[in-house]
């Protein structure tokens, strides 16, 4: 799941992890009523949408003055910006963080992940704040410095001062970087967080380390012991499809092509799409119906597909272990009743009690193209769409 | 023969009177499997289909002498149920459990290190060796056995591939689904091996998806290591960067973790990769057949 950056940055606070102060703003006189609270020379305004990129796209700008802010603040809000993580359609500005201007020195990287193949969570620095840190990985990997942290004793301060020293953080100054990746380590583990990169950290003339981005991701396995995360979810930032399907505990995910799938598992999904797309077709979306669906779990992600007006045909392809193929006939039936199928439909069903789902298919009346296997079903509901 | 079970495992189920422990326990009686117990804490000294129930794992092993537990409780006390047989030294644990936290799993795989125990998921289907032993959801009556070995990151896309060898007369020594989460029990290459060495298994079919580098890692250990051939396939070949695709794993972050780069690297290392998932059955009859080991393999 993710959060607005200034939220992520109110958690950090919680971890004595400085940052700028700031406040949210949903409309223009809110964003001048902050920056006039803050009473700073210059304010920072700062679009919140779920995506990086944002200060390339003009989603950050810096006013030196009340009118400045009010300006910027009516050109940003409703503004669609499209940044390169956010797709060619853009994503709406609907609020704003409002931060009090600093003197920035110096510039730096400090993420944290779970890194996979040590099966440990990993923080990683480099000197090269600001930019993009895919880039640095892959064009001066050498700039990025690792430490492995045992979880049984959390990240130890002698972790964060070999990285600080690393990325030539001022001696000076290294106490407090140290005590912003103590705090910033606190907050991922404490909040189960999947991610949490501070890009850019800064070191300010006064001499403060902050933190001037702050990107969390949770892991949304671990939500239910963190409502306090849950609340922070904003549902203008989400697919409405998405919304709909995570209600019934569906796994969906909106893509751009016109054949709806709707299949049991996630890797067979996936392949789904990929056998879709070798037949020259393309889909409308990844959809796991999961291993314990029920009719009207079944019946909903029909609706949730049909729903799309780019789909042009459904394939549906359950190869049932523990989910029974005549569980998905019933639903297949039972959407066909509720919301009526007007568009082509093919169906491959293989697995446990696979003859009895077939069954019910063929005396439903319903118009379905029954296909024997995976590639039987792609090669059929393409050239339907056709 | 086969790897990790074989009709002589001794099974216990973790969640034992849950509906899905239950339901599955039954279920893998009835294929055989020789069930010894259940552990639910709470219930011991009760008995669910003849099958005695204990509160603690270290009782039920002490007891039963079980060698290998399955898990099916709940994602909130999963981590919990994965250590405590870890303490009891059951030699195998297979997780079936979806949706464990990820810094859970971080804390038992620290928990492992220096342990007895082999971990099998979670987010996994299971074990199984056809005709002996059957430790999972997967559907115990699609599999025949037979030499070829399965190792995947996805249950029902399993299922696919041992269909399409059942179908065409080719059985299976062990599939084994080491599940979809980032951070897990065996991985890729700990399974590899011991296909490797067991005299009955000929060749290897490995199924990855996209996410992580664990596709790339064993691509290598394949090309330095094997000496059974190995055929592939990567699923999620269309799948757009930064969307989770159901699976917690299966993610491009990055730009890593694509499948054209796993793909090419498979490739590169002497694995042959169907094209589809339509083909795979097909595919590895084709190297077989290549190999001169067709025959071999055909169920008489």
């Amino acid at each position: 799941m993710n959060i607005h950056e200034y939220q992520g940055k109110e958690i950090l606070k919680q971890y004595c992890v400085r940052v700028p102060e700031g406040k949210v703003a949903f409309s223009v006189d809110e964003a001048v009523e902050a920056a006039k609270s803050l009473g700073t020379g210059v304010t920072v305004v700062k679009a919140q949408i779920h995506a990086g990129g944002r200060g390339k796209a003009g989603g950050v700008k810096v006013a030196k003055n009340l009118d400045e802010v009010r300006s910027y603040a009516e050109e940003l809000l409703g503004k669609v910006l499209v940044t390169h993580q956010t797709g060619p359609e853009g994503k709406e500005v609907k609020r704003l963080w409002i931060e009090e201007g600093c003197d920035i020195k110096k510039e730096y990287y400090v993420g944290l992940v779970v890194d996979r193949s040590t099966n440990r969570v990993v923080m990683m620095a480099s000197e090269e704040g600001g930019t993009e840190i895919e880039e640095v990985a892959a064009k001066t990997p050498e700039k990025i410095f690792k430490e492995v942290i045992d979880p049984a004793v959390g990240l130890m301060p002698f972790q964060a001062r070999k990285l600080a020293f690393a990325i030539n953080i001022p001696k000076e100054l290294v106490n407090k970087a140290v005590k912003f990746m103590m705090g910033l380590y606190q907050a991922f583990v404490s909040k189960d967080c999947s991610i949490a990169e501070i890009n850019p950290l800064v070191v300010t003339g006064d001499g403060e380390v902050m933190a001037l981005d702050a990107k969390l991701n949770f892991d949304s396995n671990a939500l239910f012991r963190h409502p306090e995360v849950q609340e922070l979810r904003d549902l203008d930032e989400e697919d409405p499809k998405e919304i709909e399907a995570s209600k019934y505990d569906l796994s969906y995910i909106a893509l751009d092509g016109n054949i709806g799938c709707m299949v049991n598992g996630a890797g067979l999904a996936m392949a789904t799409m990929d056998i879709i797309k070798h037949y020259g077709g393309e889909p409308a979306n990844f959809l796991d119906v999961g291993g314990g669906a029920t009719t009207e779990k079944v019946t909903e992600a029909f609706k949730i597909i049909l729903d799309d007006d780019n789909v042009k045909g459904i394939l549906v392809n359950i190869f049932g272990g523990i989910m029974k193929c005549d569980v998905i006939a019933n639903g297949v039936v039972e959407a066909a009743k509720q919301v009526g199928i007007d568009r082509p439909l093919v169906v491959r069903l293989e697995g446990t009690n696979v003859e009895l789902g077939k069954k019910i298919l063929n005396e439903s009346g319903l118009n379905i193209v029954a296909a024997e296997s995976m590639a039987d079903a792609a090669e059929k509901i393409v050239s339907l769409v056709k | 023969m086969s790897i990790l079970v074989n009709k002589d495992t001794k099974v216990i189920t973790q969640g034992i009177t849950g509906s899905t422990g239950l339901f599955h326990t039954k279920q893998a009686v009835e294929y055989g499997t020789n069930m010894v117990g259940g552990v639910t804490p709470g219930k011991g000294g009760t008995e669910v289909e003849g099958i005695p129930v204990f509160d603690t794992v270290a009782e039920a092993v002490e007891k039963t002498g079980a060698d290998a537990t399955v898990i099916y409780v709940p994602p909130a006390f999963a981590a919990d149920a994965i250590m405590e047989a870890v303490d009891a030294e059951i030699p195998l644990i297979v997780c079936i459990t979806e949706g464990i936290p990820v810094l859970d799993m971080v804390k038992v795989k620290k928990y492992m290190e220096g342990k007895k125990s082999l971990l099998i998921g979670p987010n996994c289907p299971g074990v199984i060796t056809p005709g002996e032993c059957k430790i999972g959801i997967m559907p115990g009556y699609i599999h025949k056995p037979g030499k070829i070995g399965i190792v995947s990151r996805s249950g029902t896309l399993t299922y696919e591939a041992v269909h399409q060898l059942s179908t065409q007369n080719i059985g299976q020594s062990t599939a084994v689904g080491i599940g979809g989460d980032p951070v897990k029990g065996m991985e890729f290459i700990d399974v590899l091996e011991k296909f490797n060495e067991d005299p009955e298994t000929e060749a290897v079919i490995m199924i990855g998806e996209i996410g992580g580098t664990a596709e790339e890692e064993a691509a290598e250990w394949i090309k330095a290591n094997m000496t059974k051939p190995v055929v592939g396939f990567i699923g999620g070949q269309t799948a757009p960067p930064g969307k989770r695709m159901g699976h917690a794993g299966a993610i491009i972050s990055g730009g890593k973790g694509t499948a054209k780069e796993k793909i090419a690297k498979l490739e590169e290392c002497g694995v042959r990769v169907a094209k589809t998932p339509a083909v795979i059955g097909d595919t590895l009859i084709e190297v077989l057949k290549e190999k001169g080991l067709y025959e071999k393999c055909l169920i008489k």
